[in-house]
């Protein structure tokens, strides 16, 4: 039989000769990305990137864990350790492979559906446990790779392929799940908010712990274009017009509720020990006792 | 063949006919989480419940465990329940299947077969379904949509007949089943409501004035005994499955007869015996060598699980040689199905050689070549324990 040529995929080039300047972080063999114009997975991409790129961690020493869905795609195109497990497991993945090797950065980086419907249990297992990893969950309100249907972050009376006439089911206010549940730094932003996005990257990928970041982000596709956000622009004008930009609020209150403004900012910013402190505590512990 | 019933005839993706089936069945609840290749499956009952066309109750879960847990509370209570899955989706699923099945509960579901993970993977092979083979549901196959859609209804009658109430898993190729158009006849919505009839539990839940127990322990002293009776359920399984396949032919006017479907086959010397969409692949193949005076069939799994031996035994006992096509494998041995057919044959004295392909792994297309060269090996085949590969760059 014959060989199986590689598809050759063209390489767009925006500005010819002009090159991304994170692009050393990409493996680029696997561009153009699967994802659609005007989805946020870019930007939350980049601003991962930048942030890496202005902490000056060496890439080497961070590991990418994702799910599956469009989001689960940024462990394969980040040139840094990654692994893209199966559909909502990539944080149990991702607190192993901190014990093994606890030099690495860890992070986790994957969707709404991924991580808090089929995958949920092990989030507030890791933030209780104060696990050692960051997550940066990229909410697009719904499962976009399967074809945009309804998920537990759709809001009321959002419509998706299996809500045709809006949703009915109370959504989780992820921020709020998140410091309930323990984490010890927990921040939203939009993909508008590229820049402070990118700042609270940096914050979380030095605090100890367990730390949270949702990125609210559009999905023209499957989510906007059935609910009146017809493109990305309409998107973005929708967060400079309700994001506001408050700290240290009460996550509590601070759900996403369309047509209405809502909260983005720094949540909780608190340390206390991590599951590795408690960890080396207890064997130290035992072993003073055992020898 | 006569029919009954007026069918009428559209062009339909196989997502859709098998939703077409769950719409006319309209079972009381059904529990779902997307996959490809089987999302729109979801999505076109999503419709329909909330286009007010179903009266179900569709809970959109959070994963395939919680849908069929969901199914199994549902369907102890009293309910007809179905739900839809693939590959990973069947993964996590299983651990519910097998007590699904312990529980003999009729739960139908369909399979938009994908291959299993890792590395990860969304087209069509049958390693999902291979996966379930020991669950104790039953399991059948489809080489169209046509198919698809009229053994969704079957199931429903099988797994509920009280001989068998047992789960039922119709496995239909995913893509090249799910997402192409095909002429499906489908048939009046009363008939499929009259087949399929009305649905009596047995010990539901909700008759609080005779309360049950499901689910409870059972030790060394009584497990042994239920998966004995586990085993008559599926040992009841053909007999019920001809008859109502056999009601359902008279009823739409196609000819469904057996297990299996055998492709010119009295007069073969050389068959190949495989599962799902590439039964249409190799028919064409066989037609070609017909004309060309060869003696070819071809033997189609309907039923895999039970697995009907005898009537396997009578299909294949003449020829002098047959290649099984697994569409995974079964690392560590042959392929499964090979296994099946071999050890129908184990106490006969005379039986054809029979070789052992592994094929289409992950989607990986299967031409009317690759079945030609298949047919042309079968010639002068010995016997061997040689596993071999279609399509495979070694
Ligand atoms: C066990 C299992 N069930 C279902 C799927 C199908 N599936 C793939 S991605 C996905 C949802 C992804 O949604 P989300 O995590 O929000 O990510 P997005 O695609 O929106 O970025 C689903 C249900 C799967 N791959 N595995």
């Amino acid at each position: 039989m014959p060989a199986v040529k590689p598809k050759s995929k063209p390489r767009p080039e925006v500005l010819p000769g002009v090159r991304h300047p994170m692009e050393k972080y990409l493996r680029t063999d696997r561009l153009p990305h699967i994802w659609c114009s005007g989805c946020g997975l870019g930007i939350a991409l980049s601003s991962f990137l930048y942030a890496i790129e202005e902490l000056g961690i060496d890439p080497n020493k961070v590991a990418v864990v994702s799910g599956i869905g469009c989001s689960g795609r940024f462990a394969g195109y980040v040139k840094m350790d990654s692994y893209h497990t199966t559909h909502g497991r990539a944080i149990p993945f991702a607190v192993g492979l901190k014990l093994a090797n606890p030099d690495l950065n860890v992070v986790v980086f994957s969707g709404d559906g991924d991580l808090f419907a089929i995958g949920g249990n092990h989030f507030i297992h890791a933030a209780r446990r104060n696990a050692d990893i960051t997550v940066l969950c990229v909410n697009n309100f719904n499962y976009g790779m399967t074809g945009g249907q309804l998920g537990p972050t759709t809001p009321p009376e959002a419509r998706t392929t299996t809500s045709p006439y809006g949703n009915f089911e109370h959504p989780f206010n992820l921020v709020y799940l998140a410091a309930s549940a323990g984490a010890t730094y927990v921040a939203r932003w939009t993909t508008l908010h590229a820049r402070r996005l990118k700042e609270s990257i940096k914050e979380a990928l030095q605090h100890p712990g367990f730390n949270f970041i949702e990125i609210i982000s559009p999905c023209p596709t499957n989510f906007g274009r059935r609910n009146r956000l017809r493109d990305a622009l309409d998107e973005m004008r929708y967060y400079a017009d309700k994001a506001v930009i408050q700290h240290g609020v009460d996550p509590a209150g601070a759900e996403v509720v369309p047509g209405k403004e809502f909260i983005v900012g720094k949540f909780v910013d608190v340390r206390k020990p991590t599951y590795l402190e408690l960890y080396r505590k207890k064997t130290e512990e035992l072993a003073a006792r055992f020898g | 063949m006569q029919k009954t019933v007026v069918g009428y005839r559209k062009a339909m993706t196989g997502h859709k006919a098998v939703a077409e089936a769950m719409r006319q069945i309209e079972p009381d609840v059904v529990a779902v989480y997307p996959i490809t290749p089987q999302s729109e499956i979801a999505e076109y009952y999503a419709e329909y419940v909330h286009n007010g066309v179903v009266r179900t109750e569709l809970v959109p879960v959070e994963s395939e465990h919680s849908a069929m847990s969901a199914c199994v509370g549902a369907a102890a209570a009293g309910a007809r329940v179905m739900t839809a899955t693939a590959s990973q989706g069947l993964a996590l699923m299983v651990e519910v299947v097998y007590i699904a099945a312990g529980l003999r509960l009729p739960i139908v579901m369909a399979l938009a077969n994908r291959s299993l993970s890792a590395p990860i993977n969304i087209h069509c092979d049958h390693s999902d379904a291979y996966l379930a083979r020991d669950s104790g549901a039953i399991q059948i196959f489809a080489e169209s949509a046509q198919e698809a859609y009229d053994y969704m209804i079957i199931a429903q009658k099988l797994a509920e007949d009280k001989r068998v109430r047992l789960p039922v898993l119709v496995n239909l190729d995913g893509f090249t089943l799910t997402h192409t158009l095909q002429v499906v006849e489908l048939l009046p919505d009363e008939a499929v409501k009259g087949f399929v009839g009305e649905f009596e539990p047995i010990h539901p839940l909700l008759d609080v004035d005779n309360p049950s127990t499901w689910g409870a322990f059972a030790m060394p002293d009584y497990y042994f005994e239920l998966k004995r009776a586990q085993q008559a359920g599926m040992e009841a399984a053909p007999e019920a499955f001809l008859e109502v396949q056999k009601a359902f032919s008279e009823l739409s006017g196609r000819a469904y007869r057996g297990f299996f479907e055998a492709y010119r086959l009295e007069d073969a010397e050389r068959a190949i015996v495989v599962m799902g969409s590439t039964a249409g692949t190799a028919k064409v193949v066989v037609d070609e060598l017909r004309e060309r005076g060869e003696k070819v069939g071809l033997l189609k799994v309907w039923l895999w699980r039970p697995f009907v031996r005898e009537e396997l035994v009578k299909l294949l006992g003449h020829l002098e040689a047959v290649a099984v096509l697994d569409r995974a494998l079964s690392f560590g041995n042959m392929g499964a199905l090979f296994l099946d057919v071999t050890s129908a044959f184990v106490h006969e004295d005379k039986r054809p050689v029979f070789v052992n392909y592994i094929y289409g792994l992950g989607g990986r297309d299967v031409t009317t070549d690759q079945i030609k060269r298949v047919y042309e090996e079968l010639k002068g085949a010995r016997p061997s324990h040689e596993l071999r590969y279609l399509g495979l760059r070694e």
